[in-house]
């Protein structure tokens, strides 16, 4: 039984910890938090099942256009959601203008999708007791993008240039960084990585238009407690936050481990409010 | 009592608030024929949609206070729909306990209802905007999950009866009329703290929470209030709701429901009450008038949040707002009248001194404050200048509490302020201005003001909720006091303007309005004459001294080096955080080291 719950919470701590940097990647790249980030988790499943499962399309190939799917959502987010609302001096809005967005994707998905969840497909025909491709999948999906962004941050030019805009925009314009490109590079690298999360997961948590809600949710948990922009506070948070929800599950059963978990946010975020490794608040007056 | 106002601009000032009482009056007292005439026309399954917008305007009435009021983004307020709803029911269905009376049903929800609303809201305390907005969806995710859960109680899956109120109300007409009376008493009680100087106090801490801090407004009470009574209106909700249905289980407490609560808001508009109200109607409406609309009904008011957001942020208000449409007259001049101060003022304060003793403030390496020494006094204008960066705004952020200083003591009269107590220091009338101007550019000119005064009120929240003696006594005394006020800087004119429209400068001189409202000991002005021009200063300058004259000592931080020579009695000059020099204006401006550094010549 240990082995499973290890196992299982792994592997949704991997998703949560994806979505958690899909959070992080739109964060750096604009200041702002975008409540697609769940969203785009959804839809990687959805995409995943209606292109293989549906269409009958090569894995590969649908793969890819899950991918390509989420992308286009997160250059759209940019578009639509954050860029208008970017220079306003109104903080709240960004809030609403992807809370809206967020919507309806969600609301479409539900309609033209339906309300049931789904199945996703089996992706390959490895049988090996306990450690099915369910829980390696979100695995291996989480260590590639760390080791993918890790990669792109050190070195190569365009993730110097993302670290600049990270650090201060203003001066990275000022620099003659085409700021602007590379936010929306930023987002469908975001849109990427969030439809990588919820195809990985997919077999896990279905295709299903109400994930959305519960990624949104649960994955951005790992960035609070992890410090917003911080990609390793969010995978260690992440990973803790699905092993402890799936303890708690197989022990007091489902509702309360929701309720637990959702007490222990409420806490923590409350005792420390820019995380458990974040900085401090910026200049008021 | 006296009234200054009154004697001020007699005929005027009343022929104007009688005729907005009524302009404002007009579409509630058409919507409140509409309702209650509405049996008469609206037949059939129309007399369940109006009892719906009822119920939903009942808890959006509240969640408006929270939302457009205060500015929390609050997503998640169904979870109070849904408390509201099983309390009510498992009251009364006797499946716990002996069944209760419906009403009295009805009041424990509200008073759970109360309770859980302070406990979803809290956290906005400590978390910012996006963090808030989460921890409000997860609430409502959980509660749904516990009615699921809680079979024994809730029925679980399966659901459970909802209230049944006894005659008159048992009748789908009569249950309307009921649902109709709440919703209108909560139109009347939310319209009264929207303008109540709790209302003004909340559009404060959402748009200048620093202004609101230095008028001494506690954001912690005022917020728990108004999450109390908005727990309370959702539960009660709640429990109509479940009336209403009929039968409720947890698939009826959808997110949907949420965003159409908050969207209702938003798109009627922040800080109004007939906005959101015309908003709820719109939004239950919407999808009645043709049935393939309601599958897409949530995409439609997503839509609508997303277009309201992005073209026109202030939503159904901002529409109807048209008295500030008017263009304003061009090249009006701001001429104070310093004549009127001693009365704004009353009598000179007994307070002593504001002084500075050592104090010491480093940010990491860089020595802020280095040891400085200050003695402001009452009725005189200390003027503190130096280069940028020399630590003016430091200190002057000091004083009011929003740094803490690492050593020495900041004292009124002898008695050590306490350290970052910001709210505290208008009770002690240390008032304050910004570099920026810190206004609600959605309220008028003279709220603006009139939020200065918010801690002279006496009523509490609830006189203001049902508008009793005390609240109608204190809304007088702030309105006749600001406009004095408005009248001492010379703005009276632009009273009723949204303070948005206005020029830079005459916002300058709204926020050394708003400071006066504390009668202030002290005024603490930190560079008010920047972007003003010469005439502008030249006048400034005469209310300032005007100022300190009716007994006010008045810390001027400024760049003008005309406008510091001309009306301080003693100056200050900083460098590095230390004092270059100290004296009178004639000592300063023969100080060598002075005028090589920082003067010239």
């Amino acid at each position: 039984m240990v082995e499973s719950i290890v196992l299982s919470g792994l592997a949704i701590g991997c998703i949560y910890a994806l979505i958690g940097i899909t959070y992080n990647v739109m964060f750096s790249a604009s200041r702002v938090f975008s409540f697609t980030a769940g969203t785009l988790g959804m839809l990687g499943g959805v995409l995943g099942s209606l292109f293989i499962a549906r269409m009958g399309l090569p894995v590969v190939v649908g793969f890819a256009l899950a991918l390509a799917g989420g992308a286009i959502l997160g250059i759209v987010t940019e578009i639509v959601a954050v860029r208008p609302v970017l220079k306003s001096l109104d903080q709240h809005l960004y809030v609403l203008s992807t809370l809206a967005l967020a919507l309806i994707v969600q609301e479409f998905t539900a309609i033209e999708w339906g309300t049931d969840a789904r199945p996703f497909p089996r992706l390959f025909d490895l049988a090996r007791v306990n450690f099915d491709q369910q829980f390696w999948l979100p695995m291996l999906a989480c260590v590639v993008v760390i080791v993918g962004l890790e990669l792109l941050y050190r070195h190569t030019l365009v993730g110097h240039a993302f670290l600049a805009i990270a650090e201060d925009s203003f001066a990275a314009r000022a620099l003659g960084l085409p700021e602007r490109g590379l936010r929306m590079a930023s987002y469908a690298l975001a849109g990427v990585i969030g439809a990588l999360a919820g195809f990985a997961g997919g077999e896990m948590l279905l295709a299903f238009f109400g994930n959305a809600p519960m990624l949104t949710f649960y994955g951005f948990v790992p960035v609070a407690l992890g410090g917003m922009g911080n990609n390793r506070g969010a995978v260690i948070a992440g990973l803790l936050l699905g092993l402890f929800q799936q303890a708690a599950n197989f022990l007091v059963g489902g509702i309360f481990a929701s309720v637990a978990v959702f007490t222990v946010f409420i806490l923590v975020l409350l005792a420390r409010p820019e995380g458990l490794a974040g900085a401090s608040l910026p200049r008021r007056v | 009592m006296e009234t200054p106002a009154a004697q001020l601009l007699p005929s005027r000032a009343n022929a104007l608030g009688t005729a907005n009482i009524v302009g404002a009056a007009l579409p509630f007292l058409t919507l409140f024929a509409l309702g209650v005439t509405f049996p008469l026309f609206g037949g059939g399954y129309w007399g369940v949609i109006a009892t719906r917008a009822c119920v939903y305007w009942v808890l959006v009435s509240g969640l408006n206070l929270v939302v457009g009021f205060a500015g929390q983004i609050a997503i998640g307020w169904v979870a109070l729909l849904t408390l509201g709803a099983y309390t009510t029911s498992v009251l009364t269905a006797g499946n716990v306990m002996a069944p209760l009376s419906p009403y009295l049903a009805l009041a424990i929800s509200a008073v759970f209802g109360a309770v859980f609303g302070l406990i979803v809201g809290l956290p906005a305390l400590r978390l910012r905007t996006f963090y808030f907005a989460i921890t409000t969806l997860g609430f409502a995710t959980i509660v749904t999950q516990v009615a699921l859960a809680w079979q024994s109680v809730t029925g679980g899956g399966v659901g459970i009866a909802g209230p049944i109120f006894p005659p008159p109300f048992a009748s789908k007409w009569g249950f309307y009329y009921f649902c109709f009376g709440l919703a209108a008493l909560c139109t009347w009680m939310t319209a009264n703290i929207a303008a109540s100087r709790f209302g003004r106090a909340l559009t404060a801490i959402r748009d200048a929470e620093v202004a609101a801090e230095a008028s001494g407004i506690s954001k912690p009470a005022l917020l728990t209030v108004v999450f109390l009574f908005s727990g309370a209106v959702g539960a009660v909700a709640g429990g109509l709701f479940a009336s209403l249905q009929s039968y409720i289980t947890p698939d009826a407490f959808t997110l949907d429901l949420s965003v159409l609560f908050f969207i209702a808001i938003l798109i009627g508009g922040r800080g109004s009450i007939l906005g959101p109200l015309l908003g709820t109607i719109l939004l239950t409406v919407l999808p009645e008038f043709a049935a393939p609309l309601v599958a897409w009904s949530t995409f439609l008011y997503a839509v609508l949040l997303l277009v309201i957001v992005l073209a026109i942020p202030g939503g159904i208000a901002d529409i109807l707002d048209f008295k500030n449409r008017r263009p304003l007259e061009t090249g009006r001049a701001i001429v104070p009248r310093p004549e009127l101060l001693p009365r704004l003022l009353g009598a000179p304060s007994d307070a002593g001194a504001l002084t500075l003793e050592q104090v010491v403030l480093s940010f990491g390496g860089v020595q802020a404050i280095d040891g400085l020494d200050l003695e402001i006094r009452l009725g005189q204008v200390h003027g503190l200048i130096g280069p940028n960066g020399s630590g003016k705004t430091t200190t002057l952020n000091v004083i009011s509490g929003y740094y803490a200083q690492q050593r020495g003591a900041v004292r009124l009269n002898g008695i050590a302020l306490p350290v970052l107590a910001r709210h505290r220091r208008a009770q002690m009338r240390i008032a304050r201005t910004f570099q920026t101007p810190r206004i609600v550019g959605a309220a008028s000119v003279l709220e603006n003001v009139m939020i200065g005064g918010t801690i002279d009120g006496e009523g509490t929240f609830v006189e203001s909720l049902l508008s009793l003696p005390r609240h109608r006594r204190d809304e007088t005394m702030l309105r006749d006091t600001a406009t004095l006020a408005l009248a001492a800087v010379g703005l009276e004119r632009l009273a009723p303007v949204r303070a948005d429209r206005l020029q830079h400068s005459e916002l300058r001189f709204t926020e050394i309005a708003r400071a006066l409202m504390l009668r202030p000991a002290f005024l603490l002005l930190d560079e008010p004459a920047a972007g003003l021009s010469a005439d502008e200063i030249a006048r400034l300058g005469a209310l300032v001294l005007g100022i300190a004259r009716a007994g006010t000592g008045v810390l001027l931080v400024e760049h003008h080096a005309d406008l510091i020579f001309d009306i301080c009695h003693h100056i200050t000059v900083l460098n590095l955080g230390k004092m270059l020099a100290a004296g009178t204006p004639a000592e300063i401006r023969s100080h060598r080291e002075v005028v090589s550094a920082y003067l010239g010549g």
